[in-house]
C-alpha cells in the first residue's frame, strides 16, 4: 500500500462561514509530489470545491504561494516528503485578505508594485537610428539579482511590518524599484525616490530580514531596502549641503 | 449561513496580527532581541551625558557618581549592559554587507571583505577610545 500523508487545509467559504475552518484529507505521499500535487489530488478526487491558485508548476509564475506548516512557500516547489512527519498544514498566504479557501486578494500588492514605476524611465529617448542601449556584463550584474523576482508575494507574507504598517510599500516593490534604479539605462531614480524615501518607503523597514529568507528566487529584498536607506541618506545630505545642485 | 455575506460584496477574511507575533518564529524573536539591545545603547549614551555633566560640575558630583558606579549592583547591571552592547554591535556589524555594496574597478567587493573592514574600523575606534580614556596618549 502506498504511503499517505494527512493534509490539513484551511477552508473559508464566506457565504456560509464567518471564520475559516480546517478540513483533513488523506492523500498519497509520492516521492516526486509537491504540496501542489497533493492539493490537485484533493481537488480532482476528494473535494472539487477547494479553491487555490496555480499555473506553471515550475516556480516561475509565482501564483501558488501559500503557507505550509507556518512557512510561506511556493507549493509547486515544496516536496511533500521533505516536510516533517505529521499532518501538513496548508493555509493561505499570511497578511492578505482571504477571498476563499487558499485564494488571497493581492490587489494591494500589485498596486504597490506599480507605485515604484517599474519600467525604464528616460529623460529623453534617443532616436532609433542611434541603435540600442549597450550594457556591459558588469552593468547587468549590478541589477540582475533584483530582476529575478516572480512577484509571488511570499516576502509580504513573511514581513511582520506589512500587516502592522499596511501603507508600507513592501519588500518586493522596493527590490523591483532597485532593479530599475541600478540599471545603467534608467534615469528615473529620483522619481522613484519620492516613493522609496517617503514614510511608506524604506524607512518602515526594521530589517527583520525574513523576506530574503523565504524568497524562492534568492532575491535579497532586505538587502535592497538597506542599500536604498544608504542611498536615501546620501541624497538627503546632498540636498541639505548642496541645495543649489541636488534639489 | 454567514449573514454578512452578499453575492456582490463577499466578506473577506482578515487575520489580525497577534501581539506576540514575534514568538511565532525564531528569526522574529532574534530580531526583537536585537531591537531590545538598542535600549542598552541608549542607556550607555545617556550615562555618558550624565558623566560629562557630573565632571563639569566639579569633584563632588563626580565622586558621588563614581561611588555609585562602583557599587556591586551597578557593576552587575553594567556587566549585563556590556553584554547587550556587544550583542547589538556584533549583530549590527554582521548585517553591514547587506546594506553596503562596494564596487572597485568595476568589480563587486566580496561581503567578507566589507565585513572585515567594518570589524577593523570597530577595533580601531575602540582602541582610540581606550587610548584616550586610559591616558596612554598623554
Amino acid at each position: 500500500m502506498a504511503a499517505t500523508v494527512t493534509l490539513e487545509v484551511q477552508r473559508y467559504r464566506p457565504e456560509t462561514e464567518a471564520e475559516p475552518t480546517w478540513d483533513r484529507f488523506e492523500v498519497p505521499c509520492r516521492p516526486e509530489w509537491m504540496v501542489l500535487d497533493a492539493l490537485n489530488y484533493v481537488k480532482e478526487r476528494l473535494d472539487g470545491t477547494l479553491s487555490y491558485r496555480w499555473a506553471c508548476r515550475m516556480g516561475v509564475c509565482g501564483s501558488c504561494g501559500m503557507t505550509v506548516n507556518d512557512e510561506p512557500v511556493l507549493t509547486c516547489a515544496t516536496y511533500l516528503q521533505d516536510l516533517p512527519r505529521g499532518p501538513v498544514r496548508v493555509a493561505p498566504l499570511a497578511h492578505f485578505p482571504v477571498i476563499r479557501d487558499l485564494v488571497v486578494d493581492v490587489t494591494d500588492f500589485v498596486a504597490k508594485l506599480a507605485r515604484v514605476k517599474p519600467w525604464i524611465i528616460r529623460k529623453q529617448e534617443k532616436p532609433l537610428s542611434e541603435g540600442e542601449h549597450i550594457q556591459t556584463p558588469e552593468e547587468l550584474e549590478a541589477y540582475k539579482q533584483f530582476s529575478m523576482c516572480i512577484n509571488c508575494a511570499l516576502c509580504y507574507a513573511a514581513c511582520p511590518i506589512y500587516p502592522l504598517e499596511p501603507e508600507f510599500v513592501g519588500p518586493a516593490a522596493i527590490a523591483l524599484a532597485q532593479r530599475y534604479n541600478l540599471d545603467s539605462r534608467d534615469q528615473g531614480a529620483r522619481e522613484r525616490g519620492e516613493v522609496l524615501s517617503s514614510q511608506d518607503g524604506v524607512w518602515c523597514c526594521t530589517f527583520v530580514g525574513e523576506c530574503s529568507v523565504v524568497c524562492p528566487k534568492h532575491v535579497d529584498p532586505a538587502g535592497a531596502i538597506q542599500r536604498y536607506k544608504v542611498t536615501s541618506t546620501i541624497e538627503w545630505f546632498k540636498s541639505v549641503l548642496l541645495p543649489w545642485g541636488k534639489r | 449561513m454567514n449573514a454578512r455575506h452578499t453575492t456582490f460584496h463577499p466578506k473577506w477574511h482578515r487575520e489580525r496580527m497577534p501581539i506576540f507575533w514575534w514568538l511565532r518564529k525564531w528569526n522574529y524573536t532574534k530580531f526583537i532581541t536585537r531591537e531590545l539591545t538598542s535600549l542598552a545603547v541608549a542607556y550607555t549614551a545617556l550615562l555618558l551625558v550624565v558623566e560629562i555633566a557630573c565632571a563639569a560640575r566639579g569633584e563632588g558630583p563626580w565622586s558621588r557618581l563614581e561611588a555609585w558606579l562602583r557599587s556591586p549592583a551597578v557593576l552587575v547591571f553594567h556587566g549585563i549592559v556590556l553584554l547587550f552592547l556587544l550583542v547589538h554591535s556584533v549583530t549590527w556589524l554582521n548585517l553591514a554587507p547587506r546594506a553596503v555594496s562596494v564596487r572597485l574597478a568595476g568589480r563587486h567587493v566580496p561581503d567578507s571583505l566589507v565585513l572585515a573592514g567594518h570589524y577593523v574600523a570597530w577595533l580601531l575606534a575602540s582602541a582610540l577610545v581606550w587610548w584616550v580614556l586610559t591616558g596612554t596618549g598623554r
